[in-house]
């Protein structure tokens, strides 16, 4: 068996980064993820890397696009405030099609807001953000092994599709410990790169950009980067399920809800209480069909969540016409605790308020 | 026949969008010029920033990357660092250096980002139709200074050059001009210069050219070159503002 050591979810996640074959890192301080630059200045020297503790935000993720354009794995991570400000970034990043890691643990908001865990940036992870047409991939660990595993997958998705891919955590996953296996489960998949900008030598000049000035450029540019979204959508979908055979109620939760929403679970089901969790792993691709297969059936949703119900409409969107969606949250470092999860389940299989 | 002037390998023969009299053209012969007698172009990677520079890949056959309005020396910062063997260059315009992109100048240059920036002021935003630029001269008329810049509520054309001088990690900052022959020649010799410094690791590497923007000045393209002369000289001086001579900063 390999073995498993004691970890912090922010430090699986750097590990993972440096595993993965990223040798970039370019960050600016914000709580609640300090742990992972502080690692990463240490570690990532020893492996050949470069750490520039950058002079914002906006600087990080341009470091990033610059080491990315060259062809190499590169990442950053902030919260909530930085993430803001790195939108520009990675709309550019999407525009010209480079792929990018960008990690998220999560901090309340809006503005300054608290360092609690919460989930409130789902909308600008999962719907934009940024300016323009264009998707993130958006990954969402619930443990601190899947904060090692999704890191490494998130820098193959990144450059399987040429495409900025964001880590989102509530500070909850990023700063709690467990036994984590620190090794890749399978060796790390590193695509060909035959667009980088290593100078024109041998070939012709390559070019990365984003501006299209010409008659219906940038709308054959958008239906293009379209057609690439839809194939991320069939193709990438990761979800966790259980208990749904018998289920008559789903839960549909991401992230530290997904963990209480379990043991939620396992308190209704000792009181003959039929539950089943629905846990999207990739909230773009959302679990569109899973969603929908198992809501024709069961017909009653309740979405829990650590903001104000941000994933309630793309649940709503992939839900059976005919399931009943409740909805259960907590902002702003608020916690849904156990016992309120079980009180929610108990009142949406009683048919209470939507 | 012996051709005694020519097209430099390093500019392709697109016609280029810049207006009839603008001294962008001339900024970019000069660096075609100097790629072709340095030898680089192979290994060379620009990145123009957003404005009037922007289509910088259409006229240089070289890799280039098109980097957000201001953010072009924090892009070439990771693509140096990703690939040190390369020369990495950025061409900015002053609403792109002296405006939104302060913040990315300074720092790569105080971190001493072994990468050359070439810097053109015009005094205006020029893709944008003529709005007030930081360099903006006092008493100059632009489309969002209609009455003039004033001091009192625009404050003071930014001297990039001088500015940047101060910092530790420069290797060379100069600002020449490109109004005239022998103007443009002295451009030549300190673009050549720039790049050597990034050749030699000296560190940052920063060409300030005065340039005109005789469409938005709304000037003639020959008035245009004597107000560099008689107005923009005076308040932008030129000349080396430093320039290291050994690697002295280790």
């Amino acid at each position: 068996m390999t073995e498993k050591k004691l970890t912090k979810g922010n430090i699986a996640l750097a590990e993972g980064a440096i595993q993965a074959g990223c040798r970039f890192y370019f960050g600016y301080p914000i709580t609640p993820q300090n742990d992972i630059p502080e690692y990463l200045a240490r570690n990532l020297p020893k492996n050949g890397g470069t750490f520039i503790p950058a002079e914002s935000e906006i600087a990080s993720i341009n470091m990033v696009m610059g080491a990315s354009a060259s062809g190499k794995r590169a990442m950053t991570s902030s919260s909530g405030p930085g993430i803001s400000l790195m939108q520009e970034g990675i709309s550019y990043l999407a525009g010209s099609e480079m792929p990018a890691v960008i990690v998220n643990i999560m901090r309340c908001g809006p503005g300054l807001g608290g360092i609690a865990p919460t989930q409130g940036d789902y909308n600008q992870a999962v719907h934009g953000g940024g300016h323009g047409d264009y998707r993130n991939i958006v990954l969402a660990p619930g443990s601190v092994q899947e904060m090692f595993d999704l890191t490494i997958r998130a820098f193959e998705l990144a450059d399987k599709y040429r495409n900025p891919t964001m880590i989102i955590a509530d500070a909850m996953i990023g700063q709690f410990q467990e036994p984590c296996r620190l090794t890749p489960e399978k060796p790390v998949e590193f695509p060909e790169k035959p667009w980088a900008l290593t100078g024109r030598k041998g070939r012709s000049p390559r070019l990365l950009k984003s501006l299209y000035l010409g008659d219906y450029e940038q709308e054959e540019h958008n239906l293009f980067l379209k057609k690439k979204y839809d194939e991320i959508q069939e193709n990438e979908v990761m979800v966790e399920m259980q208990n749904l055979d018998d289920a008559e109620l789903i839960i549909v939760a991401f992230g530290t809800p997904a963990r209480v929403a379990k043991t939620a679970i396992s308190l209704a089901r000792a009181e003959g209480l039929k539950v089943g969790l629905i846990r999207p792993i990739t909230l773009f691709p959302f679990p569109v069909k899973q969603v929908f297969e198992h809501s024709a059936r069961v017909k009653n949703i309740l979405v829990v969540e650590m903001n104000t119900g941000q994933m309630v409409r793309d649940v709503r969107i992939a839900a059976h016409k005919d399931a009943a969606i409740h909805f259960y949250g907590r902002p702003g470092g608020g916690f849904p605790f156990p016992d309120d999860v079980l009180g929610e389940i108990k009142k949406a299989l009683a048919g209470g308020a939507r | 026949m012996n051709a005694i002037f020519k097209r430099p390998d390093n500019l392709t023969d697109a016609a280029t969008h810049f207006c009839p009299g603008c001294t962008h053209g001339i900024a970019h012969r000069l660096i075609a010029e100097a790629m072709d007698e340095l030898g680089i172009a192979d290994r060379t990677i620009g990145i123009p920033g957003v404005g009037c520079c922007v289509f910088l890949y259409r006229y240089f056959p070289i890799d280039a990357l098109e980097a957000p309005h201001g953010r072009a020396p924090a892009c070439a910062t990771g693509m140096k660092r990703a690939q040190p063997d390369r020369i990495i260059f950025a061409y900015q315009g002053d609403g792109d250096m002296a405006a939104i992109g302060t913040s990315e100048i300074i720092h790569a240059a105080n971190r001493g980002e072994n990468i050359t920036v070439f810097f053109i002021n015009n005094s205006v935003y020029g893709m944008t139709g003529g709005q007030m630029a930081p360099t903006t001269l006092l008493g100059q008329q632009t489309t969002t200074s209609p009455f003039g810049r004033d001091f009192k509520s625009e404050g003071y054309p930014i001297k990039m050059a001088e500015m940047l001088a101060t910092l530790e990690g420069v290797a060379y900052s100069t600002r020449v001009s490109l109004h005239s022959p022998k103007h443009v020649n002295q451009a030549k010799k300190a673009i050549r210069k720039a790049f050597e410094m990034q050749i030699n690791e000296m560190g940052f590497s920063v060409v300030e050219m005065l340039s005109t923007c005789n469409t938005n000045w709304r000037v003639s393209p020959l008035e245009a070159l004597t107000m560099i002369e008689r107005e923009m000289i005076p308040y932008f001086p030129l000349g080396v503002f430093k320039e290291r001579t050994g690697k002295d900063f280790l």
